[in-house]
């Protein structure tokens, strides 16, 4: 659980690599670009087999372990407990669930159109997809564009405890380096995440 | 002190259980939070009515086995005491006292507050101990230990397995106890012998008795009376998985 959730989080870093393509004013020429190399690179395609696998494994798993902490205990309390915990850690399959709902969103937006499950007005007569425009139709829309902004907000919170929690499941705790690991989740989290939110932004204000 | 209590009445493991209010007047701040049920029990049996049941032994915080989840919390509102160790004084005239056994599936309610911990028994029947072979006592200073190691271990074994991790945790995980429990010894020359056998018997048997799984929220470690800390967890991950691959 906690190791594909590290490795998702290092495929978040190249998405968004790749989705700051659409900042330039190229036309989309470096995004396509990107998007092609993407989804014709033979070793790119094993590792877009293995991402898949830790999504799914990562869900399931996430789903199987709620269930068995919520068989655990039958009978709950009559007073909540009171005790300090870190606010999101107690709600990881809630803001995990949101994360799925988008991811799922997502999937239909973009995946599903590159291997022509869904169709779309700038996918070529060769099957080709313009990325750039089918990202650019999407973020005009003020709705999707903040759907997408919250999902977002959503998931910064799900990796803020997710990143320590992933290394603490791993073993990794030490005096030295528990606050180095802690922030530089939460500094991980917000700059991920303000990433993705300036792209929808740069469309519906700046551009 | 006037003071409302709601506490959790059952009869035995089968039967339905409910909250029953208690009002009770002229409590002493210094009284203790286990002397102000015995009061309580005392007016009960004079009333010709069962006193309330709950667990109790040392009242000297090392036992382990006062097992109340007061207001929400394990063992009150006090940080780092057990029950018997808390005192009226955290709570101020005229309030109203929830009064709960643990809740978790493995930790079943006997009678009122309760609760069957055999399950922590059966954990510890799986490896929380070393093999030792009779005779006569070896030179102590045979065996090396660091200061830090020997600090360490000796904090792990601080551990009351008194079960508040357990009530603690949203999942109902055994985490914080077991990993004590394993890091004492792992933490040891004599331990390590055993060690790989040892966190994957327990861990097996913590998986088997129905208690949750750990996500790291930490509530465990905020509310354990002995400050057990989470690093232990963390050790024990490492344990277990070297103890799978290796």
């Amino acid at each position: 659980m906690s190791f594909l959730g590290l490795f998702l989080m290092v495929f978040l870093v190249v998405h968004l690599g790749i989705n700051l393509c659409l900042l330039r004013s190229d036309g989309g020429e470096w995004f396509n670009a990107a998007a092609h190399f993407m989804g014709t690179n033979y070793v790119v395609k094993v590792f877009e087999v293995i991402l898949l696998a830790c999504f799914i494994l990562h869900i399931l798993l996430g789903i199987i372990l709620q269930v068995q902490n919520w068989m655990s205990r039958p009978v709950r309390y009559e007073i909540t407990n009171k005790t300090y915990t870190p606010f999101l850690s107690k709600y990881m399959i809630y803001t995990g669930s949101v994360v799925l709902i988008f991811l799922i969103l997502h999937f239909m937006n973009f995946y599903f159109i590159k291997l022509g499950w869904v169709s779309n007005i700038h996918v070529s007569p060769e099957g080709e997809p313009n990325f750039y425009l089918i990202a650019q139709d999407l973020f005009i829309q003020p709705v999707y564009s903040i759907i997408y902004i919250l999902l977002f907000i959503v998931l910064g919170f799900h990796l803020n405890h997710a990143f320590q929690s992933a290394w603490q499941t791993l073993g990794v705790n030490h005096p030295q380096y528990n606050t180095f690991i802690t922030r530089f989740g939460t500094v991980y989290s917000i700059v991920v995440c303000l990433g993705f939110i300036f792209i929808p932004l740069y469309f519906l204000l700046i551009r | 002190m006037k003071l409302i209590l709601k506490i959790w009445r059952q009869k035995n493991a089968k039967s339905q259980g409910k909250f029953v209010i208690y009002s009770l007047d002229n409590i002493s701040p210094n009284c203790s939070f286990l002397e102000m049920l015995d009061i309580l029990n005392e007016e009960l049996i004079q009333k010709d009515e069962d006193p309330v049941v709950f667990d109790h032994d040392c009242r000297e915080g090392i036992c382990g086995m006062c097992s109340l989840y007061i207001n929400g919390h394990p063992h009150g509102p006090d940080d780092a005491v057990t029950a018997c160790q808390l005192h009226m004084r955290k709570f101020k005239d005229g309030d109203t006292i929830v009064i709960e056994p643990w809740r978790a599936k493995p930790f079943p309610v006997i009678k009122d507050l309760m609760v069957d911990r055999s399950a922590f028994d059966k954990i510890i029947q799986e490896g929380g101990y070393i093999s030792v072979n009779t005779g006569g006592a070896a030179e102590a200073n045979n065996i090396l230990i660091s200061k830090e190691a020997s600090e360490l271990a000796m904090d792990a074994a601080a551990c009351i397995g008194c079960g508040a991790c357990v009530a603690a945790c949203k999942n109902a995980s055994a985490m914080l106890f077991v990993s004590a429990k394993v890091s004492q010894f792992a933490l040891l020359p004599q331990g390590k012998i055993e060690a790989k056998q040892r966190v994957k018997k327990m861990v097996k048997m913590m998986d088997k008795l129905g208690f949750g799984n750990c996500t790291n929220t930490y509530a465990c470690e905020a509310e354990c009376p002995k400050l057990i800390s989470r690093s232990n967890i963390a050790r024990m991950n490492r344990e277990f998985m070297c103890a799978k691959i290796i």
